[in-house]
């Protein structure tokens, strides 16, 4: 790894997003957690995957990467300027550098609108440059993500899944980002499709630069793509640590039960299913201690009372009682 | 006797075909695993076997046949006592496939009514009964639940216990778990294959998951643009797949390129209505192809155990034979 590659590009410290939920007349309003304390640090040139479950506020993360939402508390640095002090005019122009894309193509994409003139709107919004100009940028990314120059001038609805993700990228990147937050980019996609669009990404990134936050609930998409993994559950953070740590020695128990839910087509690979009982518990009223207890069979009383915080483990940073007293032990066959 | 078997059906849509000419059967307490891209006409041809083709489809078939009862040729009355009852499905999406108007009671004796009867004390105690075998805790309070009120999980499991409701021979499951987190989907997959064990069941299980398939599965089919390309024992055809998309389709998953820096993706896209290829249809995806696979479209070869429709089958290390 050369030193120039070890620029921090973008850091979050402590970032919470916490919503009120009116309940009703005459109920309290309750406190839905969605994000609770994330930190982590992206490196140029690097990416960052952010694995769970529906619910655990993977997403949310995202959008407060964008700024989309503004967090409640904590701090985002980007390049080492904090993006939530700053004026109105100089956020706009650091989130250009930050860029989103979405889920589903499928609804990501305005239905009214030609490709190109999709393409073109954050340059108008964002850039001076002249008619002829946006379109010259607009069909330089577009060749870059595999797009033909016929493309320019069709409606969404011409173009397939894989396609139309691909114009998601392009749209990602007309503004020349440093970052791009990547939420579930491939998820609904076929698997074949899948891999082009995985290998269009790592292209670009080769190519650009690029970091990515790269969101999914798909372990071996992760497994192939990811620098660094974090694993969340219920907005917090449960293992955080480099690939490799993460998964040929993964110590929380979630994460295991993860791995040994993801079904595996090689039968040596398997793993003795750890079986998680129930389903993920209601962010509105939170177990009280770790927040993955009841469905977990190392679960103590400590567990119950007392919620365990990121410690330094190995390479990773894990959030567990049972890790931490060494109570694990699987019995192993 | 096969449970279910199909010969060269059929389901075209005006000049369509979105199923032509597939053949396979399912014995009892087999679990039979489809693959395939979507477009590749794999719930159309569970659809069709269940009956649920509306005008304009067509369904046609050498024979379609249940238990050896001729599907086609029986009357309507007859065939809707069989569907929902004998064989059964579970379909794809949880949260919009329960009626959102009626209570998850209402919708599991709906089916237990129709197809048995009974009084309404004998229909609740079943109905409770079948949440308990489906693995939802408090099934007494949870009948009078809507179906918004359940997580996706729970509807899912709410779709089972309605489609084992009349102990049915066949259950076909069309992607069941696509909409789901891999931890459910986990529990949905245990509890599918333990009823499929204990009533001896065949499952047809829809997946575009081919690592779900290949942990489950005793037989596997693989479909392409409506047509069976591969089909044979779920670990003879993962291990040594002789169809090149069956070959391209493994390649593409990340965990085939385990040390790479690129995954070996397969270019293009399944064709649609507009752009079928002459001859056979993955030649313009595929590696091998020849000036003969893109004029002549293969025949397929083998026995139903194992077909494979290629001019140039795969040999054992994964080469085209000449």
């Amino acid at each position: 790894m050369s030193n120039t590659n070890d620029e921090i590009i973008l850091k979050g410290s402590d970032l919470k997003q916490h919503y009120v939920v009116k309940q009703g007349l005459f109920k309290d309003d309750a406190l839905v957690k969605a994000v609770d304390g994330v930190s982590f640090q992206l490196e140029r040139g690097k990416t960052l995957a952010v694995v769970g479950e529906s619910g655990c506020g993977k997403s949310t993360l995202g959008r407060m990467l964008t700024m989309i939402e503004i967090p409640t508390s904590g701090a985002l640095d980007y390049k080492g300027q904090n993006l939530l002090t700053l004026t109105k005019s100089e956020q706009m122009t650091l989130r250009q550098r930050i860029q989103i894309i979405f889920q589903n193509p499928y609804g990501s994409l305005n239905p009214r609108k030609k490709i190109g003139d999709i393409l073109e709107e954050p340059l108008v919004i964002n850039t001076k440059l002249s008619k002829a100009e946006r379109k010259q940028k607009a069909l330089d990314i577009m060749s870059k993500v595999g797009l033909k120059t016929e493309h320019y001038d069709r409606y969404p609805h011409m173009f397939s899944g894989g396609q139309r993700q691909r114009i998601a990228i392009a749209r990602g990147l007309m503004l020349d980002p440093n970052v791009i937050v990547a939420d579930e980019p491939v998820s609904a996609l076929d698997v074949s499709v899948q891999a082009q669009v995985l290998n269009l990404m790592m292209d670009l990134q080769e190519e650009f630069g690029l970091s990515y936050v790269f969101i999914s609930h798909d372990l071996s998409v992760v497994e192939h793509i990811a620098d660094e993994v974090m694993v969340m559950y219920l907005g917090k953070v449960v293992e955080q640590g480099p690939k490799e740590n993460i998964f040929q020695n993964p110590k929380h128990p979630y994460t295991l039960a993860l791995m040994s839910s993801t079904p595996q087509l090689s039968p040596e690979k398997r793993r003795r299913r750890i079986k998680l009982q129930g389903e993920l518990p209601s962010p509105l009223n939170p177990p009280s201690g770790c927040a993955f207890h009841g469905r977990c069979s190392f679960a103590n009383d400590r567990c119950k009372t007392e919620t365990p915080q990121l410690r330094q483990d190995d390479q990773q940073l894990i959030a567990c009682h049972a890790v931490e007293e060494n109570r694990m032990h699987l019995e192993e066959a | 006797m096969s449970l279910l078997q199909l010969d060269n059906l059929s389901v075209t849509f005006g000049q369509f075909k979105a199923v032509d000419n597939i053949s396979y059967k399912v014995e009892e307490g087999e679990v039979l695993g489809i693959v395939g891209e979507s477009g590749s006409g794999k719930s159309v041809s569970s659809l069709s076997i269940m009956g649920l083709i509306d005008f304009p489809g067509k369904i046609e078939a050498d024979t379609l046949s249940f238990d050896g009862q001729n599907l086609l040729s029986m009357p309507e009355k007859q065939r809707r006592k069989l569907t929902g009852s004998e064989i059964a499905m579970i379909f794809q999406d949880p949260m919009t496939s329960l009626n959102p108007c009626f209570t998850v009671g209402y919708q599991i004796i709906e089916a237990l009514k129709t197809h048995q009867g009974g009084s309404k004390k004998e229909l609740t105690k079943r109905a409770i009964e079948l949440l308990m075998q489906v693995g939802i805790p408090a099934p007494e309070t949870r009948l009078a639940a809507y179906p918004h009120q359940l997580s996706g999980g729970m509807s899912q499991r709410v779709m089972i216990a309605i489609a084992i409701a009349c102990n049915p021979r066949l259950l076909i499951a069309d992607e069941p778990t696509t909409a789901l987190d891999v931890t459910i989907q986990a529990q949905i997959i245990d509890l599918l294959i333990e009823l499929q064990r204990k009533k001896k069941m065949g499952l047809v299980l829809i997946t575009h998951d081919l690592a779900l398939v290949a942990e489950v599965a005793h037989r596997v089919i693989v479909m392409y643009a409506g047509q069976i390309v591969e089909s044979g024992p779920a670990a003879e055809v993962f291990s040594t797949p002789q169809h090149p998309y069956t070959q391209a389709l493994l390649k593409s998953l990340p965990e085939s390129s385990v040390g790479q820096s690129r995954l070996d993706a397969l270019s293009g896209v399944v064709p649609g209505v507009y752009d079928r290829p002459m001859g056979c249809l993955l030649s313009p995806r595929c590696p091998y192809a020849t000036d003969h696979c893109r004029s002549v479209e293969p025949s397929t070869q083998g026995t139903l155990e194992r077909q494979v429709k290629c001019h140039t089958p795969l040999d054992y290390e994964g080469r085209p034979t000449a």
